[in-house]
C-alpha cells in the first residue's frame, strides 16, 4: 500500500472561500444563460450569420481538453508508465469536470435549452450532434468507472481494462468532435478530413497543458512541489504535442493555400481579415506554440515555473486558435457564386460582423468555472492527489 | 438509541400516518368547484371532438400526434386542428375567454394550464390570437358540419 | 337562371321579361360576382394561379414522392430594384422584415457582378430544397427533414436551436430566430430559439397555390411545379433552355434552378 503522503493543507475557510468563488462564478454563467434564453439571443453578439459564438470557443475547448486531459491517465494504464499512473485519478477527475463545465455551456447556449429531453429521445443517426450526446455521456460513464477501478484497491487489477476502454472511447469522442466541422462541406473553414485528426492532437496539447495547471495548483495548495523528474518528463511531453499541434495548423493552411479556391479565404484568415490574423499569427503561434516551446526546450525543464507559464501561454493560445476557427471560419461569406462577387441585405459577399457579448462571456466563464468547483470539491474531498512512489527511484519507470 | 426506542417501527408508523392523510386528497375526483374550467361559450351544441372529460385528459395527446401528422408527412384538414380550436374558443363569441388563447386567467388555454401548473409550449411559436381568414372559415364549415366529409370528422371515428 | 322562369305571368310577356331581365340581372350578376371575387381573391391570388394550380391535396392524404416541387427563376426577367419576390415573402409568412444581422430572412435579392466578364445580374436566393440536403444530416433532433414531395422543412417541435443547420448549408438559407415574436401568421408558427426558412409556403402549396413570390414577382420570373411531372410546365422549360443550380459542384441536387446567372 502507498505511503500516506504529508500535506500542509491550507485552513478548512480558505477552501470554502475558492469553492464560493467557483460557485459564484458558476451561478452568475447560469444567470446570463438564464437572461439569454429569456430575452432571446438577440442579447448576444451572435447574428444569422455568426451563429456560434464566444459560448462555444469555451465549450469546444473545455470538451477537447477534457478528452486530452485523460491522456496522461492512459499513458498510464495504457502504456504503463508509472509517474503517469501516479497521477491517473486526478487527470480523470479533470476529465470529468472538464466534459460537465463544456457540456454545461453548450447546453445552456441552445436556443430551446428547455428541449433537453428532446434531444435525448430524438436521434439522427447521420448527425456528429446526436452521435456526441451519446459519446459524451457514455464517456462519463467509463470514465467514472476508471476511476472506481483507479481508487477502489479492489478493483485496480481491472484499470487496466478500464484505461484501455476509455482511451478508445476518448479518441472517438475526439474524433466526432472534430467532424463536427470535418463535415461541413459548405464553408470554406471546415470540411477537411485533417480536421478530426489535429483534433486529437489539439486535444493531447491543451489536456496535458490544463493537467499541468491543475496539477501545479493542487501541490501548491498543498505544500507539496512536483517532483522533478515527473514536472520534467510531462513537460517534454507537452512540447511534442504543442509542435505536433503546429505541424497539423501548418499542413492544413498550406494544403488550403494549394487550392485556387480556397485561396480567398486564405488570405482573409492569415493576412487580411483584421482581428483573426492577430489572434492566428500572435496568439496561436507566437504566445501559444513558439513561446512555450521555447520555454520548454530552451530554459531547463526541472525548473518548477517553466511548466506552468508555458501551459498558461498554450492555453491562452488554443483559445485564439479556437476563436480564429470558429468564428473566423463564420465571419468569412460563403461563396454562392465563386467566380462572382455578390452583395445582399442578408451579407452575402460581405465578412460578417460579430463582437462577444458579456452573457457570452460570463456563460463561457461559469463553464469553466463549473469544472473548476468540481476539481476542487473533489480534490479536497477525496484522494486525488498523486501518489509517487519514491521519486528519485528510476525502477518502476519504463525508461525514457 | 437502536436497541431501545423501536426507531424502524416508528418510522413506520409516521409513514403510515403521512400516507393516509394526504391519500384521500389525492385520490378524490374532482371535487366540485376545485378545478378550473375553461370559459366555453360557442354558438354550438355539442362538442367538436369529444366530451370536456375526455378532452381535459387526452388534448394533449390529440394535438401532438396530428402535427406530427401535419408537419412531417404533410396531412391536412383533420379534425384536430390548433387553429380551429383558437377560432371558437378565443373566437369573439367565447365571453371571458375571446380575444386569445393565452395571455390572462380566463384565456382558454391558460385558465386549465395555470391551475395545473403545466407550462404551455405551443404559444411561443403558434399565434393564441384568433383571426386568420381561413382556419376561421374551416372552424365555422366545420362546425356546420360541412367538414364531415373529410375523413378525420367521421362520425363513427373513434379517439 | 331558372328562377326566372317562376314568374307568374303569360308566357309570351314572361319570356320577353325574362330575357330583359335576365340580361340586366345577367349583368349585375356578373358584375357583382366579379367584385366579390376580386374582393375574396384580392390577398395574393390571382386567377391565373387557380387555373395554374397543381391542385389541393386532398383532406387526410399525406404529401407523396410522385410529386417533386421545384422552382426556376429567369433571372434575365430579375430587375436589381426589385423586392417584390421579398416583400410578399415577409407579409406571406409574417416576417418583420427587417434587415440587421439579426432579423429572419428566407428570401433575398443577390446582386452577382461576375469578375471576369463583368457581366451583372440579380437572383432571388432561398432555401434551394435540396434532394441531399446537408442541414438534414447534420441536425441531431431530426426536426430538419424533407417532406416527401421535396420541400425541406423545419420541425419547431423538435428544434432544440442548436444552429448546426446554419453552418452546415451552402446557401445560408436558415435564419435563426433571436427574439420572441407575437405577431405570427396562424399558418405559420415560427418562434424565438428555433431555426427556420423558405418553406416554399407549404401551407399554400397543399392548397393548391404557388409559393408567395412566386405569385407576386410582376415579371413571372419565378416558375414554381412539378418536377417529377414530365408534362408540367417547369418540366418543359428546364429541358428547352439552359438552366444551372447554385454551388452545383456540392451535387446537392436542389429543388431550385436558375436561367442566366
Amino acid at each position: 500500500m502507498q505511503a500516506s503522503i504529508v500535506t500542509t493543507a491550507p485552513a478548512p475557510h480558505r477552501f470554502w472561500l475558492v469553492a464560493a468563488l467557483g460557485a459564484a462564478l458558476v451561478a452568475l454563467g447560469l444567470g446570463a444563460a438564464h437572461y439569454m434564453e429569456v430575452e432571446g439571443h438577440v442579447v448576444t453578439g451572435m447574428n444569422n450569420h455568426v451563429v456560434w459564438g464566444l459560448p462555444h470557443v469555451f465549450a469546444i475547448f473545455l470538451i477537447v481538453a477534457a478528452s486530452g486531459v485523460l491522456n496522461v491517465a492512459s499513458i498510464g494504464s495504457v502504456f504503463g508508465k508509472a509517474v503517469y499512473k501516479a497521477r491517473a485519478p486526478l487527470s480523470g477527475l479533470l476529465c470529468l469536470a472538464m466534459l460537465a463545465g463544456g457540456l454545461m455551456v453548450l447546453m445552456l447556449d441552445l436556443g430551446r435549452p428547455d428541449r433537453m429531453i428532446v434531444a435525448a429521445t430524438h436521434y439522427n443517426v447521420t448527425s456528429v450532434f446526436a452521435w456526441n450526446v451519446l459519446l459524451y455521456s457514455g464517456m462519463a460513464a467509463i470514465v467514472a468507472v476508471y476511476l472506481w477501478t483507479l481508487m477502489e484497491r479492489r478493483m485496480n487489477r481491472y484499470s487496466k481494462k478500464a484505461g484501455l476502454a476509455a482511451f478508445i472511447w476518448r479518441l472517438v469522442l475526439t474524433t466526432g468532435t472534430g467532424s463536427i466541422f470535418a463535415f461541413l462541406v459548405a464553408r470554406q473553414a471546415y470540411g477537411s478530413a485533417l480536421l478530426a485528426p489535429m483534433f486529437i492532437v489539439m486535444s493531447f496539447a491543451w489536456g496535458l497543458a490544463v493537467f499541468l495547471l491543475a496539477q501545479a495548483a493542487v501541490y501548491a495548495w498543498n505544500g507539496m512541489t512536483v517532483p522533478a523528474h515527473a514536472s520534467r518528463r510531462m513537460t517534454r511531453l507537452l512540447g511534442v504535442f504543442v509542435a505536433a499541434t503546429l505541424y497539423l495548423v501548418a499542413a492544413h493552411h498550406l494544403t488550403n493555400l494549394y487550392f485556387a479556391r480556397q485561396f480567398d479565404f486564405e488570405r482573409f484568415v492569415l493576412v487580411e481579415g483584421g482581428l483573426y490574423p492577430l489572434l492566428f499569427w500572435a496568439g496561436y503561434v507566437a504566445v501559444g506554440s513558439v513561446l512555450p516551446l521555447l520555454l520548454i526546450y530552451g530554459g531547463d525543464a526541472a525548473r518548477p515555473r517553466n511548466p506552468v507559464i508555458a501551459s498558461a501561454l498554450v492555453v491562452v493560445g488554443a483559445f485564439c486558435a479556437l476563436y480564429v476557427f470558429i468564428i473566423g471560419g463564420q465571419a468569412f461569406p460563403l461563396e454562392l457564386f465563386p467566380d462572382a462577387t455578390t452583395r445582399s441585405t442578408f451579407l452575402d459577399g460581405q465578412v460578417a460582423p460579430y463582437a462577444p457579448s458579456l452573457p457570452e462571456l460570463l456563460l463561457g466563464i461559469g463553464g469553466v468555472a463549473a469544472a473548476f468547483l468540481i476539481t476542487v470539491i473533489g480534490v479536497h474531498v477525496l484522494d486525488f492527489l498523486p501518489h509517487d512512489a519514491s521519486p528519485e527511484s528510476g525502477a518502476t519507470d519504463d525508461g525514457g | 438509541m437502536p436497541g431501545i426506542v423501536p426507531t424502524r417501527w416508528l418510522k413506520a408508523i409516521a409513514f403510515a400516518l403521512c400516507a393516509g392523510a394526504l391519500a384521500p386528497a389525492a385520490l378524490a375526483a374532482d371535487p366540485a368547484g376545485r378545478v378550473a374550467k375553461p370559459s366555453i361559450s360557442v354558438d354550438r351544441a355539442t362538442q367538436c371532438i369529444d366530451t370536456p372529460a375526455v378532452m381535459r385528459r387526452t388534448h394533449m395527446d390529440l394535438l401532438k400526434h396530428q402535427r406530427d401528422r401535419t408537419v412531417r408527412a404533410g396531412v391536412r384538414g383533420e379534425k384536430v386542428h390548433l387553429n380551429a380550436c383558437i377560432e371558437c374558443h378565443a373566437g369573439p363569441g367565447a365571453g371571458a375567454a375571446a380575444g386569445s388563447a393565452v395571455g390572462s386567467p380566463q384565456a382558454f388555454c391558460e385558465g386549465c394550464h395555470r391551475y395545473a401548473a403545466v407550462k404551455l409550449d405551443c404559444f411561443e411559436c403558434h399565434q393564441p390570437k384568433p383571426g386568420s381568414a381561413r382556419p376561421a372559415a374551416a372552424a365555422r364549415a366545420f362546425i356546420a358540419g360541412t367538414a364531415a366529409s373529410q375523413p378525420g370528422a367521421a362520425p363513427g371515428a373513434t379517439q | 337562371m331558372s328562377e326566372h322562369q317562376r314568374i307568374d305571368s303569360p308566357p309570351a310577356t314572361q319570356a320577353r321579361e325574362a330575357v330583359r331581365a335576365g340580361t340586366s340581372r345577367r349583368a349585375l350578376l356578373g358584375a357583382g360576382a366579379a367584385g366579390l371575387a376580386g374582393v375574396l381573391l384580392a390577398p395574393g391570388i390571382r386567377l391565373i394561379e387557380i387555373a395554374a394550380a397543381q391542385g389541393a391535396r386532398a383532406a387526410g392524404e399525406p404529401a407523396s414522392s410522385k410529386v417533386r416541387w421545384g422552382m426556376l427563376i429567369d433571372t434575365t426577367r430579375c430587375a436589381s430594384d426589385c423586392n417584390q419576390c421579398v416583400t410578399a415573402c415577409n407579409t406571406e409568412n409574417g416576417l418583420s422584415g427587417g434587415t440587421s444581422p439579426t432579423d429572419s430572412q428566407w428570401i433575398r435579392k443577390v446582386e452577382i457582378r461576375h469578375r471576369d466578364t463583368g457581366r451583372t445580374s440579380s437572383a432571388p436566393v432561398m432555401c434551394q430544397h435540396c434532394a441531399n440536403p446537408p442541414c438534414v444530416d447534420v441536425c441531431p433532433t431530426g426536426a430538419s427533414f424533407k417532406r416527401a414531395d421535396g420541400i425541406v422543412l423545419v420541425d419547431r417541435h423538435t428544434c432544440i436551436g442548436c444552429r448546426y443547420c446554419v453552418m452546415a448549408c451552402p446557401y445560408k438559407a436558415r435564419s435563426f430566430v433571436h427574439e420572441p415574436l407575437t405577431a405570427q401568421k396562424p399558418d405559420v408558427p415560427r418562434g424565438k430559439g428555433c431555426v427556420e426558412g423558405c418553406t416554399m409556403c407549404v401551407q399554400r402549396v397543399d392548397r393548391g397555390l404557388q409559393p408567395a413570390c412566386a405569385d407576386a414577382c410582376p415579371e413571372q420570373a419565378i416558375l414554381f411545379g412539378n418536377l417529377n411531372d414530365p408534362d408540367s410546365a417547369i418540366s418543359r422549360r428546364i429541358r428547352e433552355i439552359a438552366t444551372t443550380r447554385i454551388r452545383e459542384d456540392l451535387r446537392l441536387d436542389t429543388g431550385v434552378r436558375y436561367h442566366g446567372i
